[in-house]
């Protein structure tokens, strides 16, 4: 398959990206992982593509504060690498090594990621375990995002048409940060039939502050807030009666199927958040 | 009286001085693969050369009311829109149907649809353009009006009165039938100790070649001849079917294969859309190219084993096997396959279930149907996959019923190793199998009494691990009972024309073809053996029509048994030629002379007499020096066809070990192996080679892959993210071993290997999988592929 | 400002490349129909068999994900390329050695694949090995056999270095 033809354009900064987005039918080239395959389907077709590669200035890894500051264009493969991440933001480097594979990660970006969210990715459910943010560049300037209001539907998120995803800002680990990471795939790099990306904060012998994010059983990354309150309460098998998650089926695995490895996901995650920090 | 030997023993055929019989040689092509340089169709670029892209059937069934290409025909670079009407005034259609098969029936199948569409993916319009990008824009500006049709998506329910016959003219959906009834069953099931019965499911799946199909048509109008580039299995085969069709004499085509990226079998059948290639070609007068991409592959490329077989078994309490009766149904697409018919594979599961065994009672019924999906046909092991899933899924529900353990029953019931020649329950000759000491290999290489300790301590632990068996027989070297009886224009039979060249290396043109299986290393190793050569004088030419005997090409494991065989005979007729120019001119007689290393030597001590190089050099250059009346014959052809049995059966046995996490319905597979019996092996390596690739396959088939259809026969999963192909990280490693039996039908004693893994895999996984269950009373699972959600269901969990 | 076609200039191989090429042109494509360089494969479209991988700028990547005037500026190596400077010579010796290639077709992007891995040093477990190689379709071998030779290279590269 071959894509229909399009027009190709280098935007060399984030004001000219959203200026060429308010053109036409444009859509953002970044890593391309998914874009390309989806024009390559004739899945896509826009009249523009806007390759933002060559901006500089988004592809740094920084802690400022207590955040955790990724520009946009991080490939994968640099944040799996990067020893802020491993240190300072533990959950996104358990969730690297599941995205995909080396050839993707070489090119894959993580704001690419998070706004395409599909829903059975890694690294959006992470931000939302992790109550990161986004920042946005559109038409009427800068903002932030908060990740619970950012995913809305199936790959709709809280970008407009004309806005660029410019970081991703998660908050620094601290000693009390605990996080758990797991997933089911048939094949090694597939997307997740089920997958939990959550964190918490240690609070004597419980947690507080705990946040489940499952992904690949909706639409978007689903928190699963009542599940949060019981094992917040020390009670497992109480987080995992009170998963009310309703996944569609899907070629993979039925919604019972899927609610079934849900809660076993729980339990191997609970046990992952209740470990000592090393 | 006293015999005095007092000369060297008499070498055997085989026993020739620096033999290649036997050793794992490395392939002389894999060089050029490695570096990127292979000469894939898909890589095939000639002058003037157009691409078509084809408009396909989104409908399942559904009638062509009309077809406007008025706006598409204007489009940039195009050269032609042709639908098939147009098409039909250049290539005639086609039946799928075997008269050996008989009652099957199949309605005409023309090269692109006319009036009708009847599968989701069935070509309704041809693009033909500079480039396929251009092509595929152009092919979204034709607007086709159809009036969909009801589909017939249920093989259950396709011979209903109520449900709509696809082809009126057959009558009814029924392709072909065949019923087998042997021995007592009634009374045999009566007098069992213990009856399983039970359904089994193989899931419908398509071979996902590496490569995808491609095919380069270039019709010459000057020559009036036609070249064709294809990834075919058999060269012959199709040059026949493109002179055919077209109208044309056979020596008009030429059909040349050169490197395929993958078979399997999927690229021995007439694709719709390549003959449709071809036609263009002729229409066009210049070289059209057709690479399917990914998406139309997954609903265009053969699928296969899609089988829902009710099948029962009965068994004494002391393990002693007396009766199998299955009734196998099949939905194929809407047309039987040409020219090797979509009755095969089910013919097969008839034929073999039961197999290995000697169970003298067993009735079967197959029933082949048409559907509104993909055409099916043969893909590599047709039908074993079944029957042993069938017949060993059986077996060992048995012997877990009666409690005995699964070696231990087939020990009681396996064919004894010398009582050759013997006939299975449905009619199959056996030369010489080896079951029972391949069992006993088996045992030995994976230990399987530590093993079963292991599995005993880890249960305890709550970790389910779990050990499968297969035994199995495989159809190898098919004589001309396969298809020749039934009208197919298939040889059976095979040639190889060896030749010395003027400097002393040879040159074998074989007419089995190369598809990555090493027949070019294995074709090369038996001349230089044969003939008396080192390995690197021998250049191989494979794949032309033009330049290679008459020949049935590669499949059903045939290259190295039969092309093998006739590239031995070759050798030796090369031989013979060469020692009587020879003798000639070393004034010695040919009998006492031999070839060795390159070298004319004596055959008694080895005495270098005459380097064949200048042997050459004489009888190309200076046959004025040889002898009034000898005429050097420096080039001989044999061929080959095997006549003693229909097929030289082998047989083999696999395991599988693994663990299911009895939390996530997750199968870890743990080690495999496979001890095979294929006769005299030419190379082991290869044939090890083969056996791991096939056991993946089937694995693939046993726990991931399935072409999913809804009710309206539309593919659902037929990209590559969906559709589940075995990548590494979750394949075992696998081990093999051999027994050798060789056959007396050849001098090699070569028999096929290249479907065995295949065969056994799926059939020894699913054991494995029921036994890791077997303590948890989990439902025994034997409907294929098992996926986690089946495996959380037969244990209640979901 | 934008364009359906566009000029580009990059380095295949070590040759200077420059070519006008449509927009929608993938890498791969470029590389097989343009410039004849037919070692890298099609197989998918979709980035999910690997059998277009080649090295961009020193890193792996899928060339029908990637655009050819995304390369722009860029090195780019192929098979050929990696084959003919010497760098895969004993990776290729070691697949010979073992049969772990049957039709050859997603041979060279194994290749890079397990250069990739193995220029990081070390000797990867063979679970790390199947790992790195588990987005690389292969049909034939069922991959035991190329596990094995990317392993031996792995032992005789780190043997060499003591």
């Amino acid at each position: 398959m071959k894509p229909a033809p399009f027009a190709y354009a280098r935007a060399r900064s984030v004001d000219e990206a959203v200026a060429l987005l308010g053109e036409k039918d444009a859509k953002l080239l970044a890593g391309g992982q998914s874009l390309i395959a989806s024009l390559n389907m004739r899945l896509s077709a826009p009249a523009l593509l806007i390759d933002i590669n060559g901006i500089g200035g988004l592809d740094g890894i920084a802690r400022n504060g207590d955040m955790v500051e990724i520009g946009a264009l991080t490939r994968h493969a640099a944040a799996e690498r990067s020893d802020v991440i491993a240190q300072h933001a533990p959950l996104i480097a358990r969730a690297m090594p599941h995205i995909g594979h080396v050839a993707i990660r070489s090119r894959g970006t993580l704001g690419g990621s998070i706004a395409f969210a599909d829903p059975a990715a890694e690294l959006p459910a992470c931000l939302l375990a992790l109550n990161g943010e986004v920042e946005v560049s559109g038409p009427k300037g800068k903002r932030t995002i908060k990740a619970d209001d950012f995913f809305k539907g199936l790959f709709e998120t809280a970008l407009g048409a004309q806005d660029v995803l410019t970081a991703i800002r998660v908050p620094a680990a601290t000693k009390e940060t605990r996080v758990g990471f797991a997933e089911l795939a048939r094949r090694h790099g597939d997307y997740a039939m089920v997958g939990l990306a959550a964190s918490a904060k240690v609070d004597g012998k419980n947690l507080k502050d705990v946040r489940l994010a499952f992904f690949g059983v909706g639409a978007t990354p689903v928190r699963a807030k009542k599940a949060e309150a019981a094992l917040a309460s020390g009670d497992v098998e109480a987080a995992v009666k009170a998963l009310d998650l309703d996944p569609p089926d899907d070629v993979q695995a039925t919604s019972a199927a899927k609610k079934h490895l849900a809660g076993v996901l729980l339990r191997r995650v609970a046990k992952q958040l209740m470990e000592a920090r090393p | 009286m006293k015999i005095v030997e007092d000369s060297p023993p008499v070498l055997t055929a085989l026993d020739r001085p620096n033999s290649y019989i036997g050793r794992s040689v490395p392939r002389p092509n894999l060089h050029r693969l490695a570096q990127g340089r292979g000469q894939y169709v898909s890589d095939v670029s000639l002058p003037r050369m157009a691409h078509v892209a084809y408009l396909r059937s989104p409908h399942a069934h559904a009638n062509i009311v009309s077809i406007d290409a008025s706006t598409a025909k204007k489009a940039p670079g195009i050269i032609a829109v042709v639908t098939g009407a147009e098409l039909a005034k250049v290539m005639t259609p086609w039946v799928g149907v075997l008269t050996h098969l008989k009652g099957l029936k199949s309605a005409p199948q023309p090269p692109i649809a006319v009036e009708r569409a009847c599968w989701q993916g069935e070509a309704v319009c041809a693009v033909v353009a500079r480039s396929r990008a251009q092509a595929e824009d152009a092919a979204e500006l034709i607007e086709v009006n159809y009036q969909p049709l009801p589909a017939v998506t249920d093989a259950e329910t396709a011979l209903d009165a109520k449900t709509p016959v696809i082809h009126s003219s057959l009558g009814d959906n029924l392709c072909f039938e065949r019923k087998l009834d042997v021995g007592k069953v009634d009374d045999a099931f009566a007098s069992s100790d213990a009856v399983i019965e039970t359904t089994f499911v193989t899931g419908r799946h398509t071979g996902v070649t590496n490569e995808p199909r491609a095919i380069v048509a270039d019709w010459n109008e000057g020559e009036q001849r036609l070249t064709v580039y294809q990834g075919t299995q058999a060269p012959h085969m199709m040059q026949n079917l493109f002179a055919k069709h077209l109208g044309l004499a056979e020596h008009q085509v030429r059909v040349l294969t050169k490197d395929v990226g993958g078979s399997f079998g999927i690229m021995v059948h007439t694709y719709a859309d390549e003959m449709a290639t071809v036609a263009l070609s002729k229409m066009l007068k210049r070289p059209v190219k057709f690479v399917a991409d990914r998406i139309e592959s997954f609903v265009t490329d053969i699928h296969a084993r899609d089988h829902r077989i009710k099948a029962k078994i009965g068994v004494k309490k002391d393990g002693t096997i007396i009766a199998f009766e299955i009734d196998d149904l099949t939905g194929i697409g809407p047309y039987s396959v040409y020219p090797r018919t979509s009755g095969i594979e089910a013919n097969q599961v008839v034929n073999l279930v039961g197999g290995p065994y000697t169970c003298s009672n067993y009735r079967a019924q197959a029933r082949v149907v048409f559907t509104n999906k993909n055409v099916m046909c043969q893909y590599r092991a047709v039908g074993h996959p079944i029957a042993v899933a069938v017949t060993e899924g059986l077996v060992e529900l048995a012997a877990a019923k009666i409690g005995m353990d699964p070696l231990e029953i087939r020990r009681r019931n396996l064919l004894p190793d010398d009582a050759y020649p013997a006939q299975s329950a449905a009619g199959l000759k056996f030369e010489k199998l080896s079951h029972h000491e391949s069992l006993a290999h088996l045992d030995a290489m994976m230990n399987y009494a530590a093993l079963r300790a292991e599995q005993k301590k880890l249960r305890a632990q709550g970790i389910y691990r779990g050990i499968g068996f297969a035994s199995f027989i495989e159809v190898t070297n098919p004589s001309a009972a396969f298809y020749g009886v039934g009208g197919a224009r298939i040889s059976s039979q095979d040639g190889a024309t060896i030749k010395l060249d003027a400097q002393g290396a040879i040159i074998v043109a074989t007419g089995v073809s190369e598809q990555g299986q090493g027949a070019e290393a294995v074709m090369a190793q038996v001349a230089a053996t044969s003939f008396g050569v080192p390995i690197e004088r021998v250049r191989v030419i494979m794949g032309d029509t033009d330049n290679t005997p008459y020949g049935g090409g590669t499949w059903a494991s045939r290259a190295a048994g039969i092309g093998g065989e006739a590239a031995w005979q070759a050798g030796k007729a090369l031989r013979a030629n060469v020692l009587a120019v020879a003798g000639a001119m070393l004034q010695a007689k040919p009998e006492t002379l031999d070839i060795r290393n390159g070298v004319v030597v004596d055959a008694a001590n080895g005495t270098e007499r005459l380097p064949l190089e200048e042997l050459a050099r004489v009888a190309y250059f200076r046959p004025d020096t040889l002898p009034a009346g000898i005429q050097a014959e420096i080039v001989a052809t044999r061929h080959y066809v095997p006549r003693a049995w229909p097929f030289a059966f082998t047989n083999g046995v696999q395991a599988s070990y693994l663990e299911v996490d009895t939390d996530t319905g997750f199968v870890k597979l743990l080690k495999h192996w496979c001890v095979e019996d294929c006769g005299t092996i030419i190379n082991p390596q290869l044939v090890d080679e083969q056996i791991r690739g096939g056991v993946v396959q089937g694995i693939g088939a046993a726990l991931f892959e399935q072409c999913l259809y809804d009710e309206r026969g539309q593919m659902l999963n037929g990209n590559m993210a969906d559709y589940l192909v075995p990548m590494a990280a979750e394949m075992p490693d696998i081990e093999c071993g051999h027994v050798v039996s060789p056959t007396a039908d050849s001098e090699l004693g070569a028999k096929g290997a290249g479907e065995a893994g295949t065969a056994g895999a799926p059939a020894c996984v699913m054991n494995a999988i029921n036994d890791a269950l077997r303590p948890l009373r989990a439902q025994p699972l034997t409907d294929m592929p098992f996926t986690p959600d089946k495996i959380l269901r037969a244990l209640g969990k979901v | 400002m934008s364009e359906r076609a566009l000029d580009i200039s990059l380095t295949v191989n070590g040759e200077t490349v420059a070519e006008r090429v449509e927009a929608r042109k993938t890498l791969v494509d470029f590389l097989r129909d343009d410039l004849s360089l037919t070692g890298s494969h099609v197989g998918c479209e979709h980035g999910v068999c690997g059998a277009c991988t080649v090295r961009v700028n020193g890193e792996i990547a899928r060339a029908c994900l990637m655009l050819a005037v995304q390369c722009d500026g860029t090195t780019v190596e192929t098979i050929e390329g990696l084959s003919d400077s010497g760098e895969l010579a004993d990776l290729q010796a070691a697949f010979a050695q073992r049969n772990a290639l049957q039709c050859g077709f997603c041979t060279p992007a194994m290749l890079a694949t397990a250069q990739d891995l193995l220029k990081r040093g070390g000797v990867p477990s063979r679970d790390a090995i199947r790992e790195q190689m588990s987005g690389n379709y292969c049909r034939c071998t069922g991959y035991h056999a190329i596990v094995d030779a990317i392993e031996s290279v792995a032992q005789a590269r780190a043997g060499a270095k003591k």
